[in-house]
Formats: structure tokens, C-alpha cells, sequence
């Protein structure tokens, strides 16, 4: 039909039609929306109960010196096998003081290492460098190392599991 | 044979493919842009193919699961006939499609071909250059080691630092709180269904814009692009002596993806795919996560930049780079093409390459790294077997000072060579600088003891040239 020939009841006609097509289309898109980006976002909504993970014997820990300990994230997928694995330096001191670090640098999250040695944690990454205390001795972190909850249960060093520390701004 | 024909005609017939394709394969295009200069778009996209190839074949083999993704990948390396061929394809495929894509945007801004009226095709090309890289990244970490699994970390704690949704967007990318289960099944779904589909779609848009605005004819200086007269004086040019696309603009493009397809093929055969690094243990944090070499120069910038500055740059900088890549086209969109008229353009793409490929440089010593597998000074360096100099010279290997300084070749390179520091500093100035630090030094007050540093004292005062010229100014 040309356009000379429609008349306004057409016009209103072809605009229902129009209109109704559209907001179908988007009605359908939105409802199965929700549940893709549900399931798309849902991995920072639930947040895993955390648990307290035993790491070793107290008596076990050298005096004054770090010592790595591996223990299992909070809830691990059945699949995750090793991924499902994180690590933490603990230290023990007189009285039976803990004090635990998490593995990653406060810069970008890389593993550091214990040089017992220098008494320093350094960084492979960017050359970030820490204190025995987990204060920054140099390089860019823009803070000290990130500490994990502990406790002594039963003669057990228990660690809290926690999140990947990430570093942010605001 | 007449019964190919017959069925031909009968497809032709009922379809009318090859008289829809057959005129865009033979469009005419300006005579100048048949060139050496313009394949590098082709062979971009034949690369793209190429991974497109070989990642599907991957697929056929591959365990996105994140406890036995790495089983996987030993396996196709190790135990099928050709799958250490395909890893090496998709790997090399991914290096060229890298190179050849910042070629091509090179050779593109070069000539200006960016101007009226195809500042789309330029925009589009932009997004296809985005999706690269994060195929580039995601890539990296479905090759599911250790490198892979710092990698990600590392990746989201940039994330990290974008302002207010910086935690959101890091678990999100992590999917979830810690690398698990979830973080592979994620990158996989992005890397093989989401960038790619996204590529596709971008890419025909892109090759549309091509046929739609023409082959922009190459520059020539005095020629300047006016928005008014371009299109008329463009068609009148293409219509006056242009060539038909296939084959003689085309040729050229097939033999240069030829080349760089059998390039990577041999590369493939070969070197080979990389390694897999060690198992993708978070808890093994003897890791060196550095990236694939496209990927070095940015993490040397992530290591240079100065700390007071870093969220600004890490967030911004990558956010202001793209902007202005969009806005390009707005900035100038008409005037001279022709890169003998336009200094400043080169000028920019001499000084890009240069901070690419020395950042590049740097980033492949890493110097700002403590070097934990440095060679510890042997007696002979040392130059004696006994005494506070010898002793000395032990604390140097095992209190970490070897690690970032360097004596007669052995150690890091993060702080100064200290071979002939005894030239330079005092023993005062070297217990002080050596207790408090200094600059990116630690300070070691609180970790030695007065007989240790007095030991490491007098092993660096005896790092002196060995027969010292006693000069009359006195030294510098």
C-alpha cells in the first residue's frame, strides 16, 4: 500500500502493530534475561559461609619464622581439584603468638615469598617488598600485607578462610 | 559434466548466491590500493580464521573443569597424533593475529584511511582490536597452569582498582571470592563462545564498511579529503581506471595470508606450543607470572609506573587510550592523508613503537624483580676463605642482598651494582644506607646484628677496582 493511500485508521493500525511487535520482543528478552544474568552475576552475590581450616600442630611451627600452610577455599566446586587450594605464611612467636599473611602481594596479588634469611617477604611480580611485620619495606604496594583471622584450637592452628585479598581504591 | 552444470545452474537458479557474491567480489577498486600496503587487514582476518580453526579442534579435545583442564592440555600435547601441531597453531595463530592487527592499524593510520567518510570502519576496527587483546588475555588463562592462575589474580586486582565497583568486578572475574571451580568455566565461556561470537559480528561489520565506503585509495600529499566533494571525487576515480577486487587486488592478499599462514605452521612444527608450566596450584607460590610476549610490555609498565600514580594509570590509563583511539576519526576527519604531509602522525607511531618496544626491552630482564635463583658469590669473588671479609661475603648470599644487587655478575638487578662499591661509599655511609635503606631499599636495622653488618661492611669496602688509580682530583 503506497503511501497516498493510507489513511490515518492505517496508520494507527501499522503503529499498533508496530508497538506491540516491539514491546514483545523486548518482554520476551527481558523475562529470559533475568535468569542468564542471574546466573551470570551469581558468583558475587553468594558468598561462601567461611570456615575455619586447621593447618598444623602449634608445637609444629619454628619460633619466629614463617612457615607456608596450604589449606582449602571455603566451599569448593567437586571439581575444582588443586585450584580449590590457597596458602598463607604463619608465623609463631613467644606466648604462643600467631600472626598470618596472606600469599598475595598487596600490589597485584602476586605469591610472595619468605626470604628468612633478609627477614623480608619480597614479591616475583613488580618488586614489591615487606617487613617481617607485613609493613611495605619498598617497591609500589600501596599497603602492608593483608593479615587472616587465626586461632589455637585444641593445640590446632586454625585459619579462616577468606577471599583473595583484592586491593581497592574508594 | 553437463550434469555439474545442470545441478549447478539448478543451485544458481534457486539460491542466486554467486549472482549476490560474484559483483561484491569483483567490485572495482581504486587502482593504487591494489599494493603491498593493504594486505595486512586480510591477513589479520586469515589469521582470525586460522583460530578459529584450530580452537575449534582444540575444543574437540580440551576439559574446561578446572581440576582437569591441565590433564587435558598434557594430553593434546603429549598423546594425540597432531595436537602439540594445533596448540602450536592456536598459539602462533594468536602471536600473528596480534602483530598483525597493530600492522594493520599502523597502516591504517599511516595513510589516514580513517578519515571520511570511514570513520566506522575505523571504530569498528577498534572494537575488533579490544576483542583481540581479551582473546589474547582469556586465551592465556584457559591454558590452565600456574602462569594461568596468577595471571587471573593479577588481571583481577587491576580490576580491583577501578573506583566503588573494583571488588565487584574482581569477583566477578575470579568467579567467586577465590580462584575455584568457577574461574576456568567462566574464561572458557568467554574465550570460545562470547569474544568470538563478538568478533564475527564486528568483523562482518567491518568487511561490510569496506565494500560500503570502498578501498580508500592510497594518499597521495596535496590530495586533502573533503567531507563535500570526497565521495564524487572517489567514485569518479574508481569508475575512471579502477581494478576489480577479485582477482587483481586479491591476489596479493592470498599470497601474504599464504605466507603468514605457512609461517605459522612451520613455527608451529617447529617450536612447538609453549610449555605448560607447573599445575594450576594457587597454594604454589613459586610463580613468575609473566605474560605472553604481547602482553610484556604492559606488564613492565604495570612495574615502572610510579606507586603514587598507579590506580590512576592502571584504571584511566588503558580507559584514556581507547577513548582517544574512538575519538580519533572526530578529532580529523578530513584534510591531507598522505603521511609525508602529516609529521605529527608519524611522529606519534615512531614514538608509540618506541615506548612499546622499550618497555618491551625492560620488561623482559625485569630488573625491578628480586632474581631468587642468582648465583651466589663463589670464594673466589669473594676473594678470601676466612675472616670478616669472607663472612661478610656469606651474609651478602644469605640475608638477601644478592637478590637485588649484583657483584661481579652474580645477583639481581633491582638496586645498584655494588662490584666496586668500595670505591664509592664509606664504611659509615654503608652501615647507614644498609640500616635504614633508602629509595626502594629496605632497611635492615632491625634484622642484623652489629658483628653481621660490621662483616658486610667490611666484605663491600673491599669491593674495590683492583689496582685503584689514585687520581689527583680525587675521584668520582
Amino acid at each position: 500500500m503506497s503511501e497516498k493511500t493510507k489513511t490515518s485508521e492505517e496508520c494507527s493500525r501499522r503503529q499498533f502493530f508496530t508497538h506491540i511487535s516491539i514491546t514483545l520482543g523486548s518482554l520476551a528478552a527481558l523475562m529470559v534475561g533475568i535468569p542468564i544474568v542471574g546466573s551470570v552475576l551469581a558468583p558475587i552475590v553468594n558468598k561462601p559461609k567461611p570456615i575455619w581450616r586447621p593447618v598444623g600442630e602449634l608445637r609444629s611451627f619454628t619460633l619466629d619464622e614463617y612457615v607456608k600452610v596450604n589449606f582449602v577455599d571455603a566451599s569448593p566446586l567437586p571439581w575444582a581439584g588443586i585450584t580449590a587450594e590457597t596458602a598463607a605464611w604463619v608465623r609463631r612467636s613467644k606466648n604462643d603468638e600467631l600472626t598470618v599473611f596472606s600469599v598475595n602481594c598487596a600490589h597485584l596479588g602476586c605469591p610472595v615469598r619468605w626470604v628468612s634469611g633478609a627477614k623480608l617477604f619480597m614479591c616475583p611480580c613488580h618488586g614489591g617488598v615487606y617487613y617481617s611485620d607485613g609493613t611495605v619495606a619498598a617497591g609500589p604496594p600501596p599497603r602492608g600485607l593483608y593479615s587472616y583471622p587465626v586461632r589455637i584450637k585444641d593445640g590446632q592452628v586454625e585459619i579462616k578462610t577468606s577471599p583473595i585479598p583484592i586491593t581497592t581504591v574508594l | 559434466m553437463k550434469f555439474f552444470n545442470n545441478a549447478w545452474n539448478w543451485f544458481e537458479d534457486r539460491t542466486g548466491l554467486m549472482g549476490a557474491l560474484w559483483p561484491i567480489m569483483t567490485h572495482a577498486v581504486p587502482k593504487n590500493s591494489a599494493s603491498w600496503f593493504y594486505v595486512f587487514g586480510s591477513a589479520t582476518m586469515f589469521a582470525f580464521l586460522l583460530q578459529i580453526a584450530t580452537g575449534v579442534t582444540l575444543a574437540f579435545m580440551y576439559v574446561p573443569s578446572a581440576g582437569e583442564a591441565y590433564q587435558s592440555l598434557e594430553f593434546i600435547t603429549n598423546q594425540t597424533h597432531f595436537g602439540r601441531i594445533v596448540r602450536g597453531l592456536h598459539n602462533w595463530g594468536a602471536s600473528a593475529m596480534i602483530l598483525l592487527v597493530g600492522i594493520h592499524m599502523i597502516r591504517v593510520y599511516l595513510t589516514a584511511s580513517y578519515k571520511f567518510p570511514r570513520e566506522m570502519n575505523w571504530i569498528t576496527g577498534v572494537v575488533l582490536l579490544s576483542l583481540t587483546i581479551i582473546m589474547a588475555f582469556s586465551g592465556q588463562v584457559v591454558r590452565w597452569d600456574q602462569t594461568a592462575v596468577w595471571s587471573m589474580i593479577v588481571a583481577s586486582e587491576q580490576a580491583g582498582r577501578i573506583p566503588f565497583i573494583g571488588q565487584w568486578v574482581a569477583q566477578f572475574l575470579i568467579g567467586g571470592e577465590t580462584i575455584g571451580g568457577a574461574t576456568l568455566s567462566r574464561m572458557f565461556a568467554y574465550h570460545v563462545f562470547i569474544v568470538p561470537a563478538l568478533l564475527i559480528i564486528f568483523l562482518v561489520f567491518h568487511l561490510y564498511l569496506v565494500i560500503k565506503n570502498g578501498i580508500s585509495e592510497f594518499p597521495k600529499a596535496g590530495e586533502p579529503v573533503d567531507p563535500k566533494t570526497y565521495r564524487e571525487k572517489y567514485e569518479a576515480s574508481v569508475k575512471r581506471d579502477g581494478v576489480p577486487f577479485w582477482p587483481v587486488a586479491a591476489w596479493r592478499d592470498m599470497v601474504f595470508g599464504f605466507i603468514v599462514i605457512t609461517t605459522i605452521l612451520l613455527i608451529a612444527i617447529i617450536i612447538g606450543p609453549p610449555d605448560l608450566g607447573a599445575p594450576p596450584n594457587p597454594s604454589n607460590i613459586d610463580a613468575l607470572p609473566v605474560p605472553d610476549w604481547y602482553f610484556i610490555f604492559y606488564f613492565a609498565f604495570l612495574a615502572l609506573m610510579p606507586p603514587p600514580m598507579e590506580t590512576v594509570l592502571m584504571v584511566f590509563g588503558p580507559l584514556l587510550v581507547g577513548l582517544l583511539l574512538f575519538a580519533l576519526p572526530f578529532i580529523s576527519n578530513r584534510g591531507e592523508r598522505s603521511p609525508l604531509r602529516r609529521p605529527w602522525a608519524v611522529a606519534m607511531v615512531a614514538l608509540t613503537i618506541g615506548s612499546i618496544s622499550g618497555l618491551w626491552a625492560i620488561g623482559i630482564s625485569s630488573p625491578w624483580s628480586p632474581h631468587f635463583d642468582a648465583k651466589p658469590l663463589t670464594v673466589e669473588i669473594i676473594g678470601t676463605d676466612s675472616g670478616p671479609v669472607y663472612r661478610g661475603g656469606e651474609h651478602f648470599n644469605d640475608k638477601g642482598c644478592l637478590y637485588c644487587h649484583t657483584i661481579s655478575g652474580h645477583g639481581g638487578l633491582r638496586g645498584p651494582n655494588l662490584t666496586y662499591i668500595g670505591d664509592r661509599l664509606s664504611a659509615n655511609e654503608l652501615t647507614w644506607r644498609i640500616m635504614n635503606g633508602g629509595l626502594n631499599m629496605p632497611g635492615f636495622g632491625g634484622t642484623l646484628t652489629n658483628d653481621e653488618l660490621s662483616d658486610l661492611v667490611s666484605f663491600l669496602k673491599s669491593r674495590k677496582h683492583v689496582n685503584p688509580q689514585p687520581s689527583s682530583s680525587g675521584g668520582d
